[in-house]
């Protein structure tokens, strides 16, 4: 017990140095009052969300219709109105979820999710790991110190893999965009399926037992452990999700202009039909060209899925669309390059050809069920 | 003089918080030299899993993500408080 007092004793004297005797109640009362504050702001920010939302769709119709005066029925117009209200409606949607699931990630570190996963048991650590590798956050700049400090710390190659393919796959930019373009169940799908894809590509992996393709400096590597963990209070995790919804949105904000604005296009212009023949059901080879094709493509989410959208208005099919995108966002060849300093060339290939194989299965599972 | 580290394999990240840190510096008015660590022996021998990392006189302070330019001055700020009240 005594050992516990000296411990917030002497939090105490670092909170109150220099500090005037009856000073911390002010502090505590300051501080109560920048947390109302907060709460309010993040109410009436909330509240203008709403407002905005839902005044999208007069909007653009005003725009369109009586603003510019384009007919309802002209290919102009339906273009026109497709991008009026999609673009600031994906928008709006990207920046509330990306501050939500900025508020989730402030709970998980890429220590955590090491300790999680440290020792665990194939199977089960796999689902795990493609569970982790979506709340965790993670640039794929930090895939080689991420994939050290895994295999180190005794995690699974293949659970590791899981990690790996989860956290590009499955994220808030595609979610937001299959949400807001093709609704809940399309969404949903795809989250489902990108979780399945990790969890089998790295149990597979696993089965292997490509231990001996991982570049060899990698284990002889000493790994450190971290001092301390960050102690946040709730203003420092607002502070951090506002963080990443201006790093986030404003990265892809022109993405989603530019591919919004491209789909709006298609939708005019192109006719019904055009694509049944090269991206339709009928078309076998489509589901692995498109997987081929996805890979040197090195856009992000939000730049392909209007794209994909238009192009499935036009008959292409729910299986080879939904391959295309994952192939784009999960096999980026920069991320291959990134890796090839811990993997040897035989474990990349394996990576990518299970991955491959995970996304043609799910595009033909498509096309065949509905 | 405070020893002030940037560690990370120089990814764009990795720039700006070195950057901003110059900028922190600058912005406290005290003399710091600050590093780029990009060997991967160091930056893992220190359990940073998740770049950019900062570290102020050995002690990590950041993980992970870019701190903002006011975050960084907060950051060395509390080390130098931290020392002070330690010596």
């Amino acid at each position: 017990m005594s050992s516990f007092g000296e411990i917030t004793s002497a939090k105490g004297d670092i909170a109150g140095a220099g500090q005037r005797p009856g000073a911390p109640s002010l502090a505590v009362a300051a501080e109560r009052r920048a947390s109302i504050r907060l709460a309010a702001g993040l109410a009436l920010v909330a509240l203008a969300w709403v407002g905005a939302y839902l005044a999208l769709r007069p909007l653009a119709d005003v725009l369109t219709y009586d603003l510019l005066r384009l007919s309802r029925d002209s290919h102009l117009g339906s273009a026109v109105n497709f991008f009026l209200y999609d673009t600031p409606k994906i928008l709006l949607l990207l920046t509330a979820v990306v501050f939500a699931v900025g508020i989730v990630r402030t709970f998980f570190t890429a220590e955590r999710a090491r300790r999680a996963l440290g020792g665990r048991r194939e199977g089960i650590g796999n689902v795990a790991a493609a569970g982790l590798g979506v709340v965790t956050p993670f640039c794929s700049c930090s895939a080689v110190p991420l994939f050290i400090g895994f295999v180190e710390a005794g995690v699974p190659l293949g659970v590791t893999f899981s990690f790996l393919i989860a956290a590009p796959m499955v994220n808030e930019v595609a979610v937001v965009l299959l949400f807001g373009l093709f609704g809940w169940g399309t969404a949903l799908l795809y989250v489902a399926l990108g979780l399945s894809i990790a969890v089998v590509s790295g149990w597979v992996i696993g089965r292997l037992r490509m231990e001996h393709h991982v570049e060899d400096f990698v284990y002889e590597m000493a790994v450190g452990q971290l001092d301390a963990e960050e102690r946040l209070t709730w203003p420092d995790r607002i502070a951090r999700a506002r963080q990443a919804v201006r790093e986030i949105v404003g990265r892809v904000w022109p993405f989603v202009v530019v591919g919004i604005a491209v789909g709006a296009g298609i939708h005019g212009y192109v006719p019904e039909d055009f694509l049944a023949d090269v991206m339709g059901k009928s078309a076998w080879w489509s589901v692995p060209a498109a997987v081929v094709l996805g890979v040197p493509m090195y856009s992000n989410a939000a730049g392909i899925i209007p794209v994909v959208e238009a192009l499935m208005d036009k008959g292409a099919a729910l299986g080879t669309a939904l391959a295309f995108m994952m192939s784009v966002i999960a096999l980026s060849l920069p991320e291959m390059i990134i890796l090839r300093r811990v993997l040897k060339w035989q474990l990349i290939a394996v990576f990518i050809g299970v991955i491959a194989t995970g996304i043609v299965s799910v595009g033909y599972v498509f096309n065949l069920v509905l | 003089m405070l020893k002030i580290q940037v560690l990370g394999p120089g990814c764009a990240n990795c720039q700006r918080l070195e950057t901003l840190t110059r900028q922190a510096v600058a912005g406290l008015g005290v003399e710091a030299e600050v590093e780029k660590v990009t060997d991967m022996r160091q930056i893992m021998a220190r359990g940073v899993m998740a770049t950019p990392g900062l570290a102020v006189n050995d002690k990590l302070v950041s993980t992970g993500r870019v701190p903002s330019a006011s975050e960084v001055m907060a950051l060395i700020a509390n080390v130098l408080a931290e020392e002070d009240a330690g010596s």
